[in-house]
């Protein structure tokens, strides 16, 4: 009887029977007995001291049980939200209170918390808080708020300056630049996003007196660094003593990874009041209190010799950080952007200079991609339109220049060393699913009548699941970038996985079982996977960079090495021969050479009823593993994209959008290519529809609700085709690298390119996104399409 | 002032009093605990919250509790029948049409009326349906297969699935 094959299958997800009859569990769906309901007043200025603050009335309303402030809860000892990742040693960390204490920093930031007996009560008494502010001039742009004179969020960041970092050779580079045969250059901005996952963010704080013991339930994308951070720096009390759980979770994309003042403000206010305590974002809410993606200004220059070969980059970004550093924010636009410069081209040379700057904007931190969507923009944007400038094909360009399969592993100039890959082996076949020449021949013929069709490209390395410690501790993140699994067999033979990443639409229940039914040889329904709660589980890092299944998953598969090692020993005993002599297959160790076997299933019997069993060997049948990869990882691909140009409105239609890409090996392809479908949507997203707009003098967000920002809909994207090439990562037991991110990496150059290419013969060399029919339209007559404010 | 309704929900009649201000979800969700129906936007926006009233697909945060006084509710936890999944739950499931499961009840529930009036509908014309629910997950590709796999079901054609059922072990 052959085991089947889990790893590889199309699996359809084990979870998916809770979603689809409507009863998964949501942090907003629980509801705790004697629980309250907190609403937070927010500041409605962007920039303004805080003279007083009146609660008396609102505490009077019926059903208030408690209206807190900034200053109660710092009275009561609560520190500040920390930063977990330090940029140079002169980078400005100002304080970051959950509610403001002093001054109110950006509109939106909290002030104040009403507590009352139903979300009802909280949110009219709300109305009646008053809060006496002075208002201060606001910037909201950072390359504004980098002027001489600009006013000041921060008294400890003159300048607005968190820090400058720079990456890179500057001299080399600006010698290659200098003697370049040609050079394009490009200065942009690529637009703040509001990540918007569907589910608003809530949280839940509750303490028991009894035990002395405070559980917050958080939709959170990783409860152990929320548990560690929320006890150890911020309420300071014993982390045993806290307990996080995230329960289902509506989708994330980097916005649910950090920790928020709102989870502060639960588990405190629970703590005082002895009630839990719940806040869930109303949409408007999470525009304002959702940290936000991207906003960089930056300035590119590309040098190339006569052939076409890249010789240097030079980048200058300037990024706009918010009013206050959020939890990987100093990271995001500096080692997460400037060591992915390279792309997938040997360039000698690259320097890249960035400027953090507190601006009075919602603090910016990891959206889907986080600096890696960002430095591709840059990549493929320049190598892309340098082909049209110097009259080359951008496929032909981007050939001359790949990193080439016998070169790795590939040591580029901005620290990453590429451990694998085959650039132009994805670009090709992205080509041929495609049919690149008889597109290209179509939109020749296309002109001719009068439309403009434009094709785009986009090939992209990312580097997933940061790793290892060494090297994260090395360049300033304050964690370790490890992952943890536990493995519990039980009497039964049913297995329980216990993984500290955290899966809120990744399906790790169904993929991390795979991989645990198929490397036991056991029935996948025999397999529990449970993840996001500290009380079960050993310990985690979380899910985010793409990061899950090289490194949850391989913990996973060492803990199952332990497991299988201690399995073998009881085997051998019970058949009653040496360990070498047997093999595990199909979920039985076999007598080689005979059919003598035991199940694992009687293994796992005899673990926990050790009547016969091996002298000296503990009972029970529990493995833990921490695994701390060697390195990162680099999933890659090619897209491309075809799209049509209205020429009367400048509307953009994406009429195909093709996408290979190379993630490592494959456990579940049906959960990958979902992974790809979602994140393209992303990319293009920011490409045609999406950008946080804020009123340069009121500082007011003016794109707040989703009837003002526009998330893509079904009926703006087409089909897409997705195609894969396997390279595995050669450092990991899975070979697996990631797949989380690499269609928004790859999607929002990929449409770019294809509208300026659509439309570069009327001397539209760049536009800034997103691409509105109006920018289209100013951009085909020669109009500028900076628009209003960011 | 509070009002006294009565509203039949997946087929069980309820008298409850409300606030005139407590929106059809509030009372789906908070009142009679129906946490199948989500919530995803305050501008009638996401179509998280989608349900049908006397059969049509409805934003139930677009409606107050007491005008849907006398009205008959299903909600995506009255869709299935005795453990047998309507097909487009089992669409959803076999064509990986959801990933994190916030938008997928509403979707489902705007998608149940959409084939009621439109048995086959086209690519383009799913999409177009879809106008008024957000998914952040998917990119939507695997939900316009979901729904034309139900489509096809519910017309009584027989479908390939994608997705592999799990709950099968050694062969
Ligand atoms: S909650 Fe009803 S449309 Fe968003
Ligand atoms: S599955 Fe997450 S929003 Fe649709």
């Amino acid at each position: 009887m052959e085991a089947r094959a889990y790893i590889g299958a199309p699996i359809r997800r084990v979870e998916d029977r809770r979603f689809v009859t409507g009863r998964g569990r949501y942090t907003d769906d629980i509801v705790l007995p004697g629980m309250l309901y907190a609403w937070i007043v927010r500041s409605p200025h962007a920039h303004a001291r805080i003279r007083a603050i009146r609660t008396e009335k609102a505490r009077q309303h019926p059903g208030v049980v408690a209206v807190f402030t900034g200053k109660d809860m710092l009275d009561d000892g609560v520190g500040s939200l920390p930063t977990g990742w330090q940029i140079g040693p002169d980078m400005k960390e100002p304080p970051h209170y959950a509610l403001a204490v002093d001054k109110v920093r950006y509109v939106g930031d909290g002030v104040a918390v009403v507590i009352a007996e139903t979300k009802a009560a909280a949110r009219d008494a709300a109305e009646l808080v008053e809060v006496d502010y002075e208002e201060l001039p606001a910037v909201v742009d950072a390359a504004e708020a980098l002027k001489e004179g600009a006013p000041l969020v921060h008294d400890e960041a003159p300048g607005n300056l968190c820090y400058v970092w720079e990456l890179g050779d500057r001299e080399a580079t600006d010698r290659a630049l200098a003697t370049a045969h040609h050079v394009t250059k490009l200065e942009f901005v690529n637009q703040r996003l509001i990540p918007n996952a569907i589910e608003p963010r809530s949280a839940i704080g509750h303490y028991d007196p009894g035990r002395d013991e405070l559980t917050l339930y958080t939709s959170s994308q990783n409860p152990h660094l929320i548990r560690l951070l929320l006890s150890a720096f911020v309420l300071k009390i014993p982390e045993h003593k806290v307990r996080v759980i995230s329960p289902d979770v509506g989708g994330g994309f980097g916005s649910k990874i950090f920790h928020y003042p709102e989870e502060v403000i639960c588990a405190w206010s629970s703590r005082k009041l002895g009630r839990p305590v719940k806040w869930t974002a109303v949409r408007s809410e999470s525009f304002v209190s959702d940290a936000h993606g991207r906003d960089h200004i930056t300035t590119a220059e590309m040098g190339f010799d006569r052939d076409g070969r890249i010789v240097g980059l030079r980048v200058r970004t300037i990024a706009n950080l918010g009013a206050y550093l959020s939890t990987f924010a100093p990271g995001v636009p500096t080692w997460l952007y400037g060591t992915l410069l390279a792309g997938q081209y040997k360039t000698p040379h690259i320097h890249v200079e960035v400027k953090g700057v507190f601006t009075n904007t919602t603090p910016v931190d990891a959206y889907r991609g986080a600096g890696r969507p960002e430095a591709t923009y840059v990549v493929e944007r320049l190598v892309d339109l340098a082909a049209h400038e110097m009259g080359l094909d951008p496929a032909e360009l981007r050939r001359r220049n790949f990193i080439q399969p016998d070169e790795f592993p590939y040591q580029t100039p901005v620290v990453l060393q590429y451990d694998s890959g085959n650039y132009e082996g994805a670009l090709n076949k992205a080509l041929e699913m495609a049919d690149y020449w008889k597109l290209r021949e179509e939109q020749k013929r296309a002109r001719e009548q009068g439309r403009l069709i434009g094709i785009g490209l986009s090939c992209y390395i990312e580097a997933c699941g940061l790793a290892p410690s060494k090297v994260a501790g090395a360049i300033g993140v304050r964690a370790g970038l490890y992952e943890s699994a536990a493995i519990r067999v039980l009497p039964t033979g049913k297995v329980q996985v216990f993984t500290g990443t955290h899966s809120h639409g990744q399906g790790h229940e169904t993929t991390f079982a795979q991989i645990v039914a198929h490397e036991l040889g056991i029935p996948l329904e025999d397999v529990e996977v449970i993840h996001g709660d500290t009380a079960e589980i050993p310990f985690g890092m979380g899910t985010y960079g793409s990061r899950s299944l090289a490194t949850g998953g391989s913990a996973i598969y060492r803990a199952l090495e332990k497991v299988k090692a201690k399995a073998r020993k009881i085997a051998a005993h019970k058949l009653e021969v040496a360990e070498e002599d047997l093999e595990f297959r199909n979920g039985q160790f076999i007598v080689k050479g005979t059919d003598r076997a035991i199940s694992f299933g009687d293994i796992a019997l005899t673990a926990y009823v050790p009547h016969d069993y091996p002298e000296g060997l503990e009972p029970g049948l529990e493995e833990n593993a921490f695994y701390d990869p060697a390195n990162f990882t680099f999933p890659f691909g090619a897209h491309l994209s075809v799209v049509e140009v209205d020429p009367e409105t400048g509307r953009v239609k994406l009429l195909r959008y093709v996408a290979v890409d190379d993630v490592g090996r494959i456990i579940n392809p049906m959960i990958v290519e979902g992974q790809i479908h979602g994140g393209v949507a992303q990319g293009v997203g920011q490409a045609l529809l999406e950008g946080a707009i804020y009123d340069r003098s009121s500082g007011q967000l003016l794109t707040g609700s989703l009837l003002d920002y526009a998330l893509p809909r079904a009926d703006d994207l087409p089909s897409f085709e997705v195609g894969h090439q396997e390279t595995p990562c050669p450092h990991n037991p899975l070979g697996a690298k990631g797949a989380g991110e690499a269609g928004t990496i790859a999607a929002t150059a990929c449409v770019v390119n294809a509208v300026v290419d659509a439309l570069y013969h009327l001397g539209v060399r760049d536009i800034r996104m997103p691409l509105t029919p109006e920018r289209v339209w100013r951009a085909m007559r020669g109009l500028p399409t900076d628009g209003h404010a960011s | 002032m509070r009002h006294t309704i009565q509203v039949t929900v997946n087929g069980q009649t309820h008298r409850v009093e409300v606030e005139p201000r407590l929106l059809l979800v509030e009372l789906i969700r908070d009142v009679l605990g129906l946490t199948g129906t989500h919530v995803g936007c305050d501008t009638s926006q996401c179509g998280a919250c989608t349900v049908h009233v006397n059969g049509e697909a409805v934003k139930s945060c677009t409606m107050f509790a007491v005008q849907a006084d006398g009205c008959e509710i299903t909600t995506v936890e009255g869709l299935a029948t005795d453990e047998q999944l309507h097909p487009l739950q089992e669409g959803f499931w076999q064509e990986h049409g959801l990933q994190c499961g916030f938008c997928t009840p509403g979707i489902i529930m705007a998608a149940a009326d959409l084939l009621k009036r439109n048995p086959d509908p086209s690519e383009e014309e799913i999409r177009r349906a879809l106008e008024g629910n957000f998914c952040r997950c998917t990119g939507y590709h695997n939900i316009v297969r979901a729904i034309r796999y139900a489509a096809a079901r519910m017309r009584g054609e027989a479908v390939v699935p994608r997705g592999e059922a799990a709950p099968t072990g050694a062969s």
